[in-house]
């Protein structure tokens, strides 16, 4: 059994619109899984249902080997979930909040206070400990959301937009976080994000969402070279129009533009196509004066599979004004 | 998972009720808020409203020689065949327990909205917590912040000169108790009900306020029901507050009423089928659709 999460036909309809669409598929213990999509692509209402928060309309998903909707209680105990939302008791101490928490999983007092404390110190809010959750800064409050996630040390970990409407420099410390943890308790991670490079950069696989559908899945690098591969741009010097033979010789080769004496072309994997070219260039004389190797972005990927971009200012923009007026409606 | 815990059914049930008793006894300027209007029932009202000293104090028909005594002797009469007491402060004194207990388990909703709006239900929802226990949890906030506010009520009530039962027994105060622990089981179990879905507080305000009078007032809390006019009793014979009262007059004070069994049966009912209610629906309701 080497599938923490099997989702089929998964399906969420809320009167007539379909949040989420008869999706599949798997995520293996001890990944990190990502679900990239703009707002309303789906993402929240499959976490919701994945953690048994809400029940699919249709189809059903095997959290760590039990049924979403057989057996929900069986799925509550082993996972650990960091909603989108704040949802820690502000009237609390983070201290008190953690051993709610631990209560409501049946872990006996003594052991939740060591691990009430192990966590506080891996989210360095020790130090805060006893204070009123209203008082802590937005960083904070989502480092303690992670700390009230792990207490039950889960074998699955939802993370649903988990960096949602912090600065950057929070948002590494966050993730930062997340990696020491996973590597510590060896946990699969499935996380929800509509930051580009944070998909990028943290997931090891991840799901393109859109409009309920998922539209492609792969790791960072199959996605990209999905899209084409890479961007190799040499500028030789000599007989531009030969180096171009040369270069459209290359198996794999496509797209090839020349402009002066610079050739763009794409391929799969530019870093193994560059060194194969040189050395052709070189036997006929001709030479490279510089070469550059992009990779496409997450963006292009994503223009590609969904036919729109994912504009980060735009969504943080709305994201950050939505996270607003939580905190508003909950300080009132 | 390192460890597995057996979850017993109600585990995590302490914990959350511990959770809103914690946020009410660290902040102790809501429970002297919420103790200030019986208490100005109790002391401006009842002080006021003295039946006794209005029939006995100097009433004096012209033309008519009755000696004070036989005046004094009838208006005892009509004092005792309405309130079974000549002592209106003290039958004030009972229903003024049930008014606490009333206006602190008519609160009981509020607190799940708020849960919902903050965001904390739906961390709770994520747990494995049995979902009756989210809400009986806030049903037990409810009746232990009712027991305290009645028991300063009624220390209160008793410095003010509230006259018990001479033959008191300690039974007749447990009794007394458990008629309002039952009459706050079923009240907080109604209104976390119609709060279940809710996330709107203004409207569980204005339930509340809706209720709280009607219920008050069509009860004997004030009055015996047999003052009522008759389109009222029907009314106040279905309403909990009416045995609880009739109930802790008749342990505290002494006087007689109704079949005090027939009184704990009807409660028991109440205070049963609508925390049942509450639970069967949670399991449906508490949930996001």
């Amino acid at each position: 059994m080497e599938t923490a999460i099997k989702a089929i036909n998964l399906t969420k309809r809320y009167g007539n619109f379909t949040a989420v669409d008869h999706i599949n598929f798997e995520v293996y213990y001890g990944e990190v899984f990502a679900f990239l999509g703009p707002n309303g692509a789906g993402k929240t209402t499959t976490i919701k249902m994945l953690t048994t928060v809400t029940r699919p309309t249709d189809g059903t998903a095997i959290v760590g080997g039990y049924d979403i909707v057989k057996q929900p209680a069986k799925v509550r105990e082993i996972i650990g979930t960091v909603p989108q939302e704040y949802t820690s008791d502000e009237d609390l101490t983070g201290w008190e909040n953690l051993m709610l928490v631990a209560a409501l999983y049946g872990i006996p007092k003594r052991e939740a206070r060591e691990r009430a404390a192990e966590l506080l110190d891996m989210v360095e809010l020790s130090y805060a400990a006893d204070r009123r959750v209203e008082t802590y800064s937005g960083g904070m409050r989502r480092r303690l959301e992670i700390a009230m996630g792990l207490i039950n040390r889960p074998v699955i970990l939802f993370l649903d937009e988990p960096t949602l409407g912090l600065d950057a420099q929070t948002r590494a410390a966050i993730w930062d976080y997340v990696y020491r943890l996973r590597k510590q308790y060896g946990m699969t991670i499935f996380m929800t994000t509509h930051y580009l490079e944070e998909a990028d950069k943290y997931a090891e696989r991840i799901a393109i969402i859109d409009h309920g559908k998922i539209l492609a899945i792969g790791t960072p690098k199959e996605l990209k070279e999905k899209v084409g591969g890479d961007v190799v741009t040499i500028e030789v010097n000599g007989d531009v129009n030969t180096a171009r033979k040369v270069v459209e010789g290359i198996d794999g080769v496509t797209g090839v533009t020349v402009s002066n004496n610079v050739i763009t072309f794409k391929v799969r994997n530019g870093g193994t196509a560059a060194p194969v070219i040189l050395e052709a260039l070189n036997k006929l004389s001709i030479r490279a004066t510089s070469i550059t190797i992009k990779e496409p972005t997450m963006d292009e990927v994503f223009l590609e599979f969904t036919g729109k971009r994912l504009r980060d200012e735009e969504s943080s923009t709305e994201e950050f004004m939505r996270f607003r007026r939580t905190v508003a409606r909950a300080r009132r | 998972m390192d460890m597995v815990v057996k979850l017993h059914p109600l585990h995590g049930l302490w914990a959350l009720t511990n959770r809103e008793l914690a946020k009410w006894y660290k902040v102790p300027v809501i429970l002297i808020i919420s103790l200030i209007q019986p208490i100005v029932w109790l002391a401006f009202f009842g002080k006021s409203m003295n039946f006794a000293t209005m029939f006995t104090s100097g009433l004096n028909i012209p033309g008519l020689n009755i000696p004070k005594q036989v005046i004094d002797e009838i208006a005892s009469e009509i004092l005792k065949a309405n309130f079974g007491t000549t002592d209106y402060f003290s039958f004030l004194a009972v229903g003024m327990l049930s008014f606490i207990t009333l206006f602190t388990s008519l609160q009981s909703g509020m607190s799940i909205v708020w849960d919902r709006r903050l965001g904390v239900l739906s961390k709770l929802l994520t747990t494995p917590v049995p979902r009756g226990n989210i809400v009986m949890a806030k049903v037990l906030n409810s009746v232990i912040r009712s027991l305290v506010q009645a028991t300063i009520v009624l220390v209160i009530a008793i410095l003010l000169g509230m006259k018990l039962n001479p033959g008191l027994t300690p039974l007749d105060i447990v009794g007394a108790y458990v008629a309002l622990t039952l009459m706050s089981m079923g009240f907080a179990s109604i209104f976390v009900t119609l709060a279940l879905r809710s996330t709107s507080w203004e409207s569980q305000m204005a339930i509340m306020n809706l209720l709280n009078m009607p219920l008050m007032f069509a009860s004997n809390s004030f009055y015996p029901v047999k003052s009522m006019p008759w389109w009222l009793k029907p009314v106040a014979y279905v309403n909990p507050l009416t045995y609880v009262n009739d109930i802790n007059r008749q342990l505290l004070l002494g006087v007689t009423g109704l079949n005090l069994l027939m009184d704990f049966a009807y409660l028991i009912t109440f205070a049963v089928i609508f925390s049942l209610i509450g639970i069967v629906l949670s399991w449906r309701y508490l949930s996001e659709t």
